[in-house]
């Protein structure tokens, strides 16, 4: 039997949702500014709204740049499809809206990033979504916390800042046993390093923002649909399988096997709440994604250079990356991560929270400020930053301590960032 | 709805309208290792166009009860008891690939009970190599994927089934690996073993469209247009730039060409 003629993950890169327009012959994907698009006549235009036909009535609910990066990142996925939005917070939030509501309950790994934290202990509650939180690494703890009215278990791929493995077969099992599809974001780790979809997520999401962009200069978030998960069979999900008044009575899952997620997505969350991508976005994060396989595959190499270096380090307590034996999810991380760990990671300076503030006004290289996976190096003071937000108790749960620094490295020189990194440490001692 | 054919329940999508039998009537056959959804824009343009619509799901496959028929003829009878229990006199027949042939056999032995019939990616013979033969039978994960990658001529589309934003090659190969184990082989082994098909395309007495793909891996489309010219009378088009997987690489093409057949 001949071997599948699939293009690789590379190709699929820069190819997977685009060829070159056939009007004018562009090779780039146009960036189409239009808010609108016009019909053939009234019966396209009813057909349309009433999806008899595939395609564009308006640029909130789709735009064919945007199209292009949703087939673009569902392909590197493994996925069936996506959708772009207008961040990675508007892609968590289109994705708990699209499967709960008041009275609903979610489970989700306590390792989180602050502003996801945020959505589900403060925010989502006011409107009747409650969440319990628990150790990303306590499996039984996941099965504990399930309730009747849960109907969604979360978790980051690698948590925010300690770089916890989501253990995404054991966890996507437990969730599956109670019915229940696995929401993973995946923003650390980006297709070419995990594809949760392959180990039992059903659900992915990434802030564009970060890698799969890689230039820092564009907000975007994508959500995909493995459509793995059986919502008819789960019985949790009426949203999904009974009929929807707000969409002319559409029965989503009846309507497609394996994209209900998406159609609902689409057709209620982009249409009612409104949070999707400018095509200008689209277009950004494109260029991005063209060479994710690159960009990756540096962003990993530089930084286990710096954690070499920082291991070496006296001023340095400890260090949180998976690829270290001392990481108490390395041997997870072996197997779920063999491409490398990403470009992310924590340290805990001996000096404390001063010499935390010392070390990083002392850096001239990387960045100080809210962002990780960008081109450039970056570094931040979770404790006063992107935690902030969180109590002590809360703090010291996640495991960020006052003289944790988390780094975002980037793709430049390594000896470059290492003498800046030496540079701060010597700072830091005072 | 549910209907029951026998002693199982079968399934057939409507449309999203409840079904009217007084209507003239289209049924959608899919292919192997699939289900009624692979006809979604189709399906439901039609049935908000004055027909009634029914996109089985063929036994064993989708959401339709029982196991997965051995022979085309045993799918075209179990269309035509299908037929019965939905009270329906006479349909037009829409088949893809594996359900063009039962289309086709259906439309030759059961001519009262067929109006029309178009045959889309449709080939004869519809033999399957014994190495992939075997794969689905023994090795169906890599099967899939073989088979994917032969249905698809196209990486990106504009928009494909069922909308933007959808990834075709994801979706279609998800849709054949969520169905249940041993549909595969069972569905395969059915086109290869049906030896007919040129007699029985003598036989077909109603009009018929074969609408063939330019650039499908999985059955070429001058076996296609071979079955074409069996049938008196035939229209033959071809989307050039289509792989095998024409509803989900060009649904909008595909619905027009339905219209126009349909309205003739």
């Amino acid at each position: 039997m001949a071997e599948p003629r699939s293009l690789q993950f590379d190709t699929l890169s820069l190819h997977a949702g685009q060829r070159p327009d056939p009007v004018t012959g562009a090779r780039a994907t146009p960036i189409y500014f239009t808010t609108s698009f016009v019909f053939r006549d009234a019966d396209h235009a009813a057909a349309l709204f009433n999806m008899e036909r595939g395609g564009h009535v308006y640029s909130r609910i789709s735009n064919p740049t945007n199209a292009v990066l949703e087939e673009r990142v569902a392909a590197l996925e493994g996925g069936v499809g996506a959708i772009a939005t207008a961040s990675g917070q508007a892609a968590l939030h289109l994705a708990v809206a699209t499967i709960a509501g008041a009275g609903s309950h979610i489970v989700a790994s306590r390792a989180l990033y602050g502003g996801s934290h945020n959505l589900l202990s403060y925010t989502l509650p006011r409107f009747g979504v409650e969440t319990s939180f628990v150790d990303p690494r306590d499996l039984g703890a996941w099965k504990k916390a399930i309730r009747p009215n849960t109907r969604l278990l979360f978790g980051e791929t690698l948590g925010n800042p300690g770089l916890d493995v989501l253990d995404i077969p054991s966890v996507s099992a437990i969730a599956h046993e109670a019915r229940l599809p696995l929401l993973v974001d995946s923003t650390f780790t980006t297709p070419y390093l995990l594809k949760p979809f392959d180990h039992g997520a059903d659900l992915v999401y990434h802030s564009a923002t970060k890698f799969l962009g890689g230039h820092g200069v564009a907000i975007g978030g994508v959500l995909v649909d493995g459509g793995t998960f059986d919502w008819e069979a789960s019985g949790k999900f009426p949203e999904l399988t009974e009929p929807y008044a707000g969409f002319h009575g559409m029965d989503f899952q009846e309507e497609s096997t394996v994209a209900a997620f998406l159609l609902r997505a689409r057709r209620e969350g982009l249409r009612d709440f409104g949070a999707c991508m400018s095509p200008a976005t689209a277009f950004q994060i494109l260029q991005g994604i063209e060479t994710l396989p690159l960009r990756m595959e540096r962003h990993v190499a530089n930084t286990r250079k710096v954690v070499e270096f920082l291991g070496a380090q006296a001023a340095v307590a400890s260090i949180a990356y998976p690829e270290l034996d001392s990481h108490p999810d390395h041997a997870l991380a072996k197997k779920l991560l063999p491409r490398g760990c990403g470009a992310v990671l924590s340290f805990d300076l001996k000096a404390g929270r001063d010499g935390g503030r010392r070390f990083i006004e002392a850096l001239r290289i990387f960045s100080h400020l809210a962002n990780v996976g960008d081109a450039k190096s970056l570094v931040i003071h979770p404790a006063s930053t992107t935690h902030f937000r969180m109590s002590d108790a809360a703090l010291t749960q996640a495991g960020i301590g006052p003289g944790t620094i988390r780094l975002s490295v980037g793709l430049e020189d390594p000896d470059d960032l290492i003498e800046d990194l030496s540079r701060g440490l010597r700072a830091a001692k005072g | 709805m549910e209907v029951r054919v026998g002693s199982e329940v079968a399934y057939a999508y409507t449309g999203g309208k409840s079904f009217d039998a007084k209507l003239p009537a289209i049924v959608f056959i899919h292919g192997g290792e699939q289900d009624h959804s692979v006809w979604i824009l189709q399906s439901r343009y039609l049935a908000h166009h004055g027909y009634a619509v029914l996109a089985v799901d063929l036994p064993g496959h989708g959401r339709s009860g029982g196991a997965p028929l051995a022979s085309i003829e045993a799918m075209a009878d179990w269309l035509v008891a299908l037929l019965d229990s939905a009270k329906v006199g006479a349909a037009a027949l829409v088949g893809h690939s594996m359900g063009s042939l039962v289309a086709l056999d259906c439309a030759a032995r059961h001519p009262e009970r067929v109006d029309r019939v178009a045959l889309i990616g449709t080939a004869f013979p519809m033999r399957v190599s014994p190495d992939l033969l075997e794969a689905t039978k023994n090795r169906e994960a890599e099967a899939l994927l073989v088979i994917n990658a032969w249905s698809h001529a196209a990486y990106a589309h504009y928009p494909g089934n069922p909308g933007p934003g959808s990834w075709v090659r994801g979706g279609a190969l998800r849709l054949t690996q969520r169905q249940k184990p041993g549909v595969l082989h069972a569905d395969f082994a059915a086109c290869d073993g049906y030896a007919t098909g040129l007699e029985r395309a003598a036989q077909v007495s109603c009009p018929a469209l074969f609408l063939l793909a330019g650039r499908d891996a999985m059955m070429a489309a001058r076996y296609g247009r071979d079955l074409a010219g069996a049938v008196q009378g035939s229209t033959v088009k071809t989307l050039e730039d289509s792989g095998h997987n024409l509803m989900g690489e060009k649904p909008d093409e595909v619905l027009d060409a339905l219209v126009e057949f349909l309205r003739a």
